[in-house]
């Protein structure tokens, strides 16, 4: 059931867990995110919630799936895992694209990590979805990330 | 109020240094991040805006916000209450305090707006409206009968569908309103509501789910069908009184749509699919809008007919979330 222990994930390289998913998701113990990338049903590396597991390193191109975090005037709006995620370049490198999770209620701050993330870093937001996403957003999505990666593959030598 | 809740039978000092959920901590700084207090708001600044209303839009929206009023009382007073007895953590019974003390200030806020737009009679008679309004008495006594209950999960359901779904054909008109320029300071603090009751219904929503764990698949069966049950009991009479509210200026057909898409959310709070079909979850887009200024754009770029990525209004890179 769990999409966790993906075969794309290869054994941990000292303190690093190799990655070569083609989705990268972060979801906390909620699990909001986590199921709606069950849905998916695709291969899919989870970002590590905690600084005692390997951190994570994509080898490959990759879309990322962040939920959006933070209070008042969207500060924190990115999970820190995430950021730290982030910092490393390749990680940086590898990225193509971001899908928001989030909620309307929170009003301007709506889905601002993916927001912040995709203009940071030059790649397009993909998609938005609230909370663990319809069956609609979950057919969309995979719809969706099909064409993108063949488009992708068509587009490179 | 005598019966039903429960007081704790034993209390230890509650040690924030030693955390068995860290999803309690998350929650209780996002709540105190967000604590907000009516004065705050100038709605004294929508007094015009208010005059341009015609008496009946005034009715109207005096009888939505004394109906949200009653809501938020029931929240403060039993419900977010109610929950402290099943808590599992210490933490989590520090986080209903929280929640408790948040939905008084919200009841607060709606007498704070009337004050401010209406006479003491159309205060008094609204309120006179709200106990004689036979579907928001009915509401109001289905929820009260589960927090009255024994049952710690289906007491969960019944607040997650109160926070997450209930409100929501009230916090239609403020929206509504907004889009259309009017009581815009009003729709300012209704934001601020609509902020913390999603943060409510999915902290009691996640609850829900880890209790949901620990016990056995017939059971976890059993309050599924609970809780769609009583999805489509609070469902059948919000459309009732979604149209004893609306019918005369036009509007229940766009409630309703906003009604099952807060549904849906509610459902998945709970860690549940979603009910409603996308056909009849289309809430106008100025509605949604109003709700989230991001929410409308066209974020689907997979579709093609986004070339680029939409940057939200409030985004700000420079902040100290960057140091790469």
């Amino acid at each position: 059931m769990s999409v966790d222990t993906s075969s794309a994930a290869l054994a941990p390289e000292g303190e690093r867990l190799v990655s070569h998913a083609r989705l990268v998701y972060f979801s906390s113990v909620s699990e909001n995110t986590k199921r709606f990338i069950d849905k998916l049903g695709r291969d899919a590396q989870r970002i590590p919630l905690h600084r005692s597991e390997p951190e994570l390193a994509c080898a490959s191109d990759y879309v990322l799936v962040v939920p959006t975090y933070g209070g008042e005037k969207g500060e924190h709006a990115i999970p820190p895992q995430v950021l730290r995620f982030l910092r490393d370049p390749e990680n940086r490198e590898h990225l193509q694209g971001v899908i928001g999770a989030g909620n309307t209620n929170f009003g301007t701050n709506y889905n601002l990590a993916a927001h912040k993330i995709a203009k940071k870093l030059g790649v397009p937001v993909l998609y938005l979805f609230e909370l663990m996403g319809t069956p609609e957003d979950v057919a969309r999505v995979n719809q969706g990330l099909d064409e993108f990666w063949t488009l992708r593959s068509q587009s490179r030598p | 109020m005598s019966d039903g809740v429960k007081l704790l039978g034993k209390v230890e000092a509650i040690n924030w240094n030693r955390i068995q959920d860290e999803k309690d901590v998350e929650v209780w700084n996002r709540l105190t991040n967000n604590f907000w207090l009516p004065e705050k708001v100038p709605v004294s600044n929508d007094v015009q805006s208010w005059g341009t209303l015609t008496e009946e839009e005034k009715l109207l929206t005096m009888r939505v916000f004394t109906g949200l009023t009653l809501l938020d009382t029931i929240q403060g007073t039993v419900g977010a209450v109610a929950l402290i007895p099943d808590a599992i953590t210490p933490h989590e019974e520090a986080v209903y305090t929280n929640i408790a003390f948040m939905e008084s200030v919200h009841a607060k806020s709606y007498s704070s707006i009337f004050s401010t737009l209406a006479s003491t009679k159309e205060i008094d008679d609204a309120f006179r409206w709200s106990v004689e309004n036979e579907y928001l008495q009915k509401k109001a006594q289905i929820v009260m009968s589960y927090y009255h209950g024994d049952d710690p999960l289906k007491k969960k359901v019944a607040s997650t569908l109160l926070e997450s779904f209930l409100f929501y054909s009230g916090f239609y008109l403020p929206m509504y309103w907004s889009s259309h320029a009017k009581l815009t300071n009003t729709a300012d603090m209704i934001r601020l509501i609509i902020r913390d009751e999603a943060v409510h219904g999915y902290y009691i929503g996640y609850k829900y789910q880890r209790g949901l764990e620990t016990v056995p698949a017939d059971r976890q069966a059993e309050l599924k069908d609970y809780t769609y049950d009583l999805l489509y009991e609070l469902y059948e009479n919000e459309v009732q009184y979604t149209h004893s509210l609306y019918d005369g200026v036009g509007l229940a057909e766009d409630v309703k749509k906003f009604l099952h898409y807060n549904a849906n959310k509610a459902l998945m709070n709970l860690g549940y699919e979603a009910m409603f079909p996308s056909t009849v979850t289309n809430v106008n887009p100025a509605i949604l809008s109003a709700l989230s200024p991001n929410a409308d754009e066209n974020h689907d770029f997979f579709s093609g007919s986004g070339s680029s990525y939409v940057i939200g209004k409030a985004v700000n890179t420079e902040d100290e979330d960057w140091d790469f």
